[in-house]
């Protein structure tokens, strides 16, 4: 199977996830209110200890990179829907690529990332937040966002895969982001954290993507966080990059056996 | 045209097919009828490449199911038990989005998906309307034109109208007919005997995973001893009288109390129930209805395997039918 028609069956497969999307309007609310809710409590409840108005410039790029790595759970749900309720095995049936379902359903979901990313961005002007650095450098780090938001959503993809009923992969897929997304330097500096939640923290991908944000927007992390050591953190976009990479290198071909094998159950 | 070789397939402890042969010519309406359980959905499973067999290989216009699956699916069209369709798409965009699948253009994809909504009578509705408020009946045609998308030569249906109303199903059939007219091979489940010999040329049998019978529907009728007659008695009638008459006039007589109704082998036909109203009128023994009808699935089990079917059928399949 070529690549071409990977791509090609992709792109049919993420039009029609589209339009399901734009026609289950509700779908949408948590994408959206979601994010919202999280800059409101962080900033408020907890940042008024944490440094205040300048705790607000360090907070966006925290909020970002959990934002996207919670979205994975909307692939998870959406692609066990389609699986409980038949529609992939239709798609089974036909004679299309492989991975055209799945990359179909992580492209499409970037659109829903898209809006988070837009819908955060505005959530953090109205609370004083801004960018200090030039626009290429604000393009680059929304490339990065999206290829982020793309990586992990594939891991929302083999969430499905296995779970394969909506109710598992929708527990399932929410439980690992809370560990992933607060123990890291996402909504603190990872030297905050003790012992060895701090090391996991420092070598966390959503640390890197948050410091790469950060950097990338050119916020400073507020008078008293210590500024975080150590590899990733002196190269945070690189490590940002390497991790999305090699999240992709991970879950696209656990995802795509786990849909061969659905054949054998 | 497709060829199922000594097909197994286990789930746990479960042999949901043990060995199953099965073979159908090019241009043949294969009916595999069975009760639910009976193997009929993953034979369509394994045939549809969606599920591996554990023993034996199925072939489908030459191709293995095992070493060509993609060979198999471009040559196969197939319609499900659950309409797979799209709730939140229109018609329309339900077809062109399979005819895409299939690899065809875009723009050819939507002249099809038109063309299939216009033969299969689906173009009443709005062309805005979602496919998620369409009728039983209507998603199941979409379903079916989803099938035939690419003019496929192979098409599978798995129970086609279970679940729709009368008029539901009669609009399938037809459509079903239209198909098989058309020089396309089909190979259709069904629980129903009676939806086997409207629409198949050969009928296989099917219980506990494996092929039990197979012939044309005439063929199993007869095994079944042929037509039957019920005769339902008048509510708060006694039944020795009535049930004496019939014995007189057809063999196998039973009584069924449940249902008020003396059933009976009817061997001569509309003969047959000429002479059991004789005798009951001889009798002066009142009668509600009586109707001459093709043997049930129940009762074609009976006979071949000594025990009755796994699931008992809805009764709307096949009473209530006079075919005199």
């Amino acid at each position: 199977m070529s690549a071409a028609t990977a791509l090609r069956d992709g792109v049919v497969i993420a039009r029609r996830n589209i339009v399901n999307v734009r026609r289950t309007p509700g779908a949408l609310v948590t994408g959206v209110a979601q994010p919202i809710i999280f800059v409101l409590i962080l900033a408020f409840v907890f940042g008024g200890a944490l440094g205040g108005g300048a705790y607000r410039q360090f907070l966006i790029g925290g909020i970002l990179a959990q934002t996207l790595t919670f979205n994975s759970s909307f692939t998870a749900v959406y692609l066990a829907k389609d699986l409980q309720q038949g529609i992939v095995d239709r798609f089974r049936a036909l004679p299309m690529s492989r991975v055209g379902v799945i990359l179909g359903r992580t492209s499409s979901d970037l659109v829903t990332s898209v809006i988070s990313l837009v819908v955060i961005l505005a959530c953090g002007l109205a609370i004083g937040w801004r960018t200090h650095a030039d626009p290429a450098s604000v393009v680059l780090t929304f490339l990065l966002l999206l290829l982020f938001a793309f990586a992990v959503s594939w891991i929302g993809a083999v969430i499905a895969l296995t779970a394969r009923s909506v109710e598992v992969a929708q527990s399932l897929g929410l439980l690992w982001l809370f560990p992933v997304c607060f123990i890291s330097g996402a909504f603190v500096s990872a030297e905050m954290l003790p012992g060895p939640l701090r090391l996991i923290a420092q070598w966390n991908p959503v640390t890197a993507v948050a410091t790469a944000a950060r950097e990338g927007f050119g916020n400073p992390a507020p008078a008293g966080f210590e500024a975080a050591g150590g590899w990733p953190a002196e190269h945070a976009p690189l490590y940002a990059l390497l991790c999305c990479l090699a999240i992709i290198a991970v879950f696209a071909p656990l995802a795509v056996a786990q849909y061969r094998r659905i054949s054998r159950r | 045209m497709i060829s199922l070789r000594g097909v197994g397939k286990s789930f746990g402890g479960f042999r949901a097919l043990d060995g199953v042969d099965l073979e159908v010519p090019a241009g043949r309406v294969q009916g595999l009828l069975g009760p639910n359980g009976a193997g009929k959905t993953t034979s369509v499973r394994v045939l549809t490449t969606l599920l591996e067999p554990d023993d034996g290989d199925a072939l489908v216009a030459g191709h293995s199911v095992r070493t060509e699956p993609h060979e198999v699916r471009r040559r196969l069209g197939v319609s499900g038990q659950y309409a797979a369709v799209d709730d939140k798409l229109t018609g329309h965009e339900n077809l062109t989005l399979v005819g895409e699948l299939y690899g065809m253009r875009r723009r050819e994809a939507k002249a099809r998906a038109q063309e299939l909504l216009e033969h299969f009578r689906l173009d009443t509705v709005p062309r805005g309307q979602r496919a998620g408020t369409y009728s039983g009946g209507m998603k199941r045609r979409l379903d079916l034109a989803g099938a035939i998308v690419a003019r496929p030569p192979v098409v599978i249906l798995d129970e086609p109208t279970t679940g729709l109303d009368p008029r539901g199903r009669r609009d399938t059939w037809d459509a079903i007919s239209d198909l098989a007219a058309g020089g396309t091979t089909v190979l259709l489940t069904t629980q129903y005997l009676e939806e086997a010999d409207e629409l198949a040329d050969s009928i296989a049998v099917i219980d506990a995973g494996r092929i039990i019978a197979e012939g044309t529907a005439g063929e199993l009728k007869a095994q079944a001893g042929g037509s039957r007659i019920d005769v339902l008695l008048v509510p708060g009638a006694p039944p020795e009288g009535a049930l004496r008459a019939v014995a007189e006039a057809a063999p196998g007589a039973e009584y069924d109390q449940r249902a008020h109704r003396i059933t009976a082998s009817a061997p001569d036909g509309p003969e047959t129930l000429r002479r059991v109203l004789g005798r009951l009128a001889a009798a002066g023994e009142p009668v509600a209805e009586a109707a001459l009808r093709q043997p049930t699935l129940d009762e074609v089990f009976l006979k071949i395997t000594g025990t009755p079917g796994a699931a008992r059928l809805p009764a709307e399949a096949s009473t209530g039918r006079s075919d005199s």
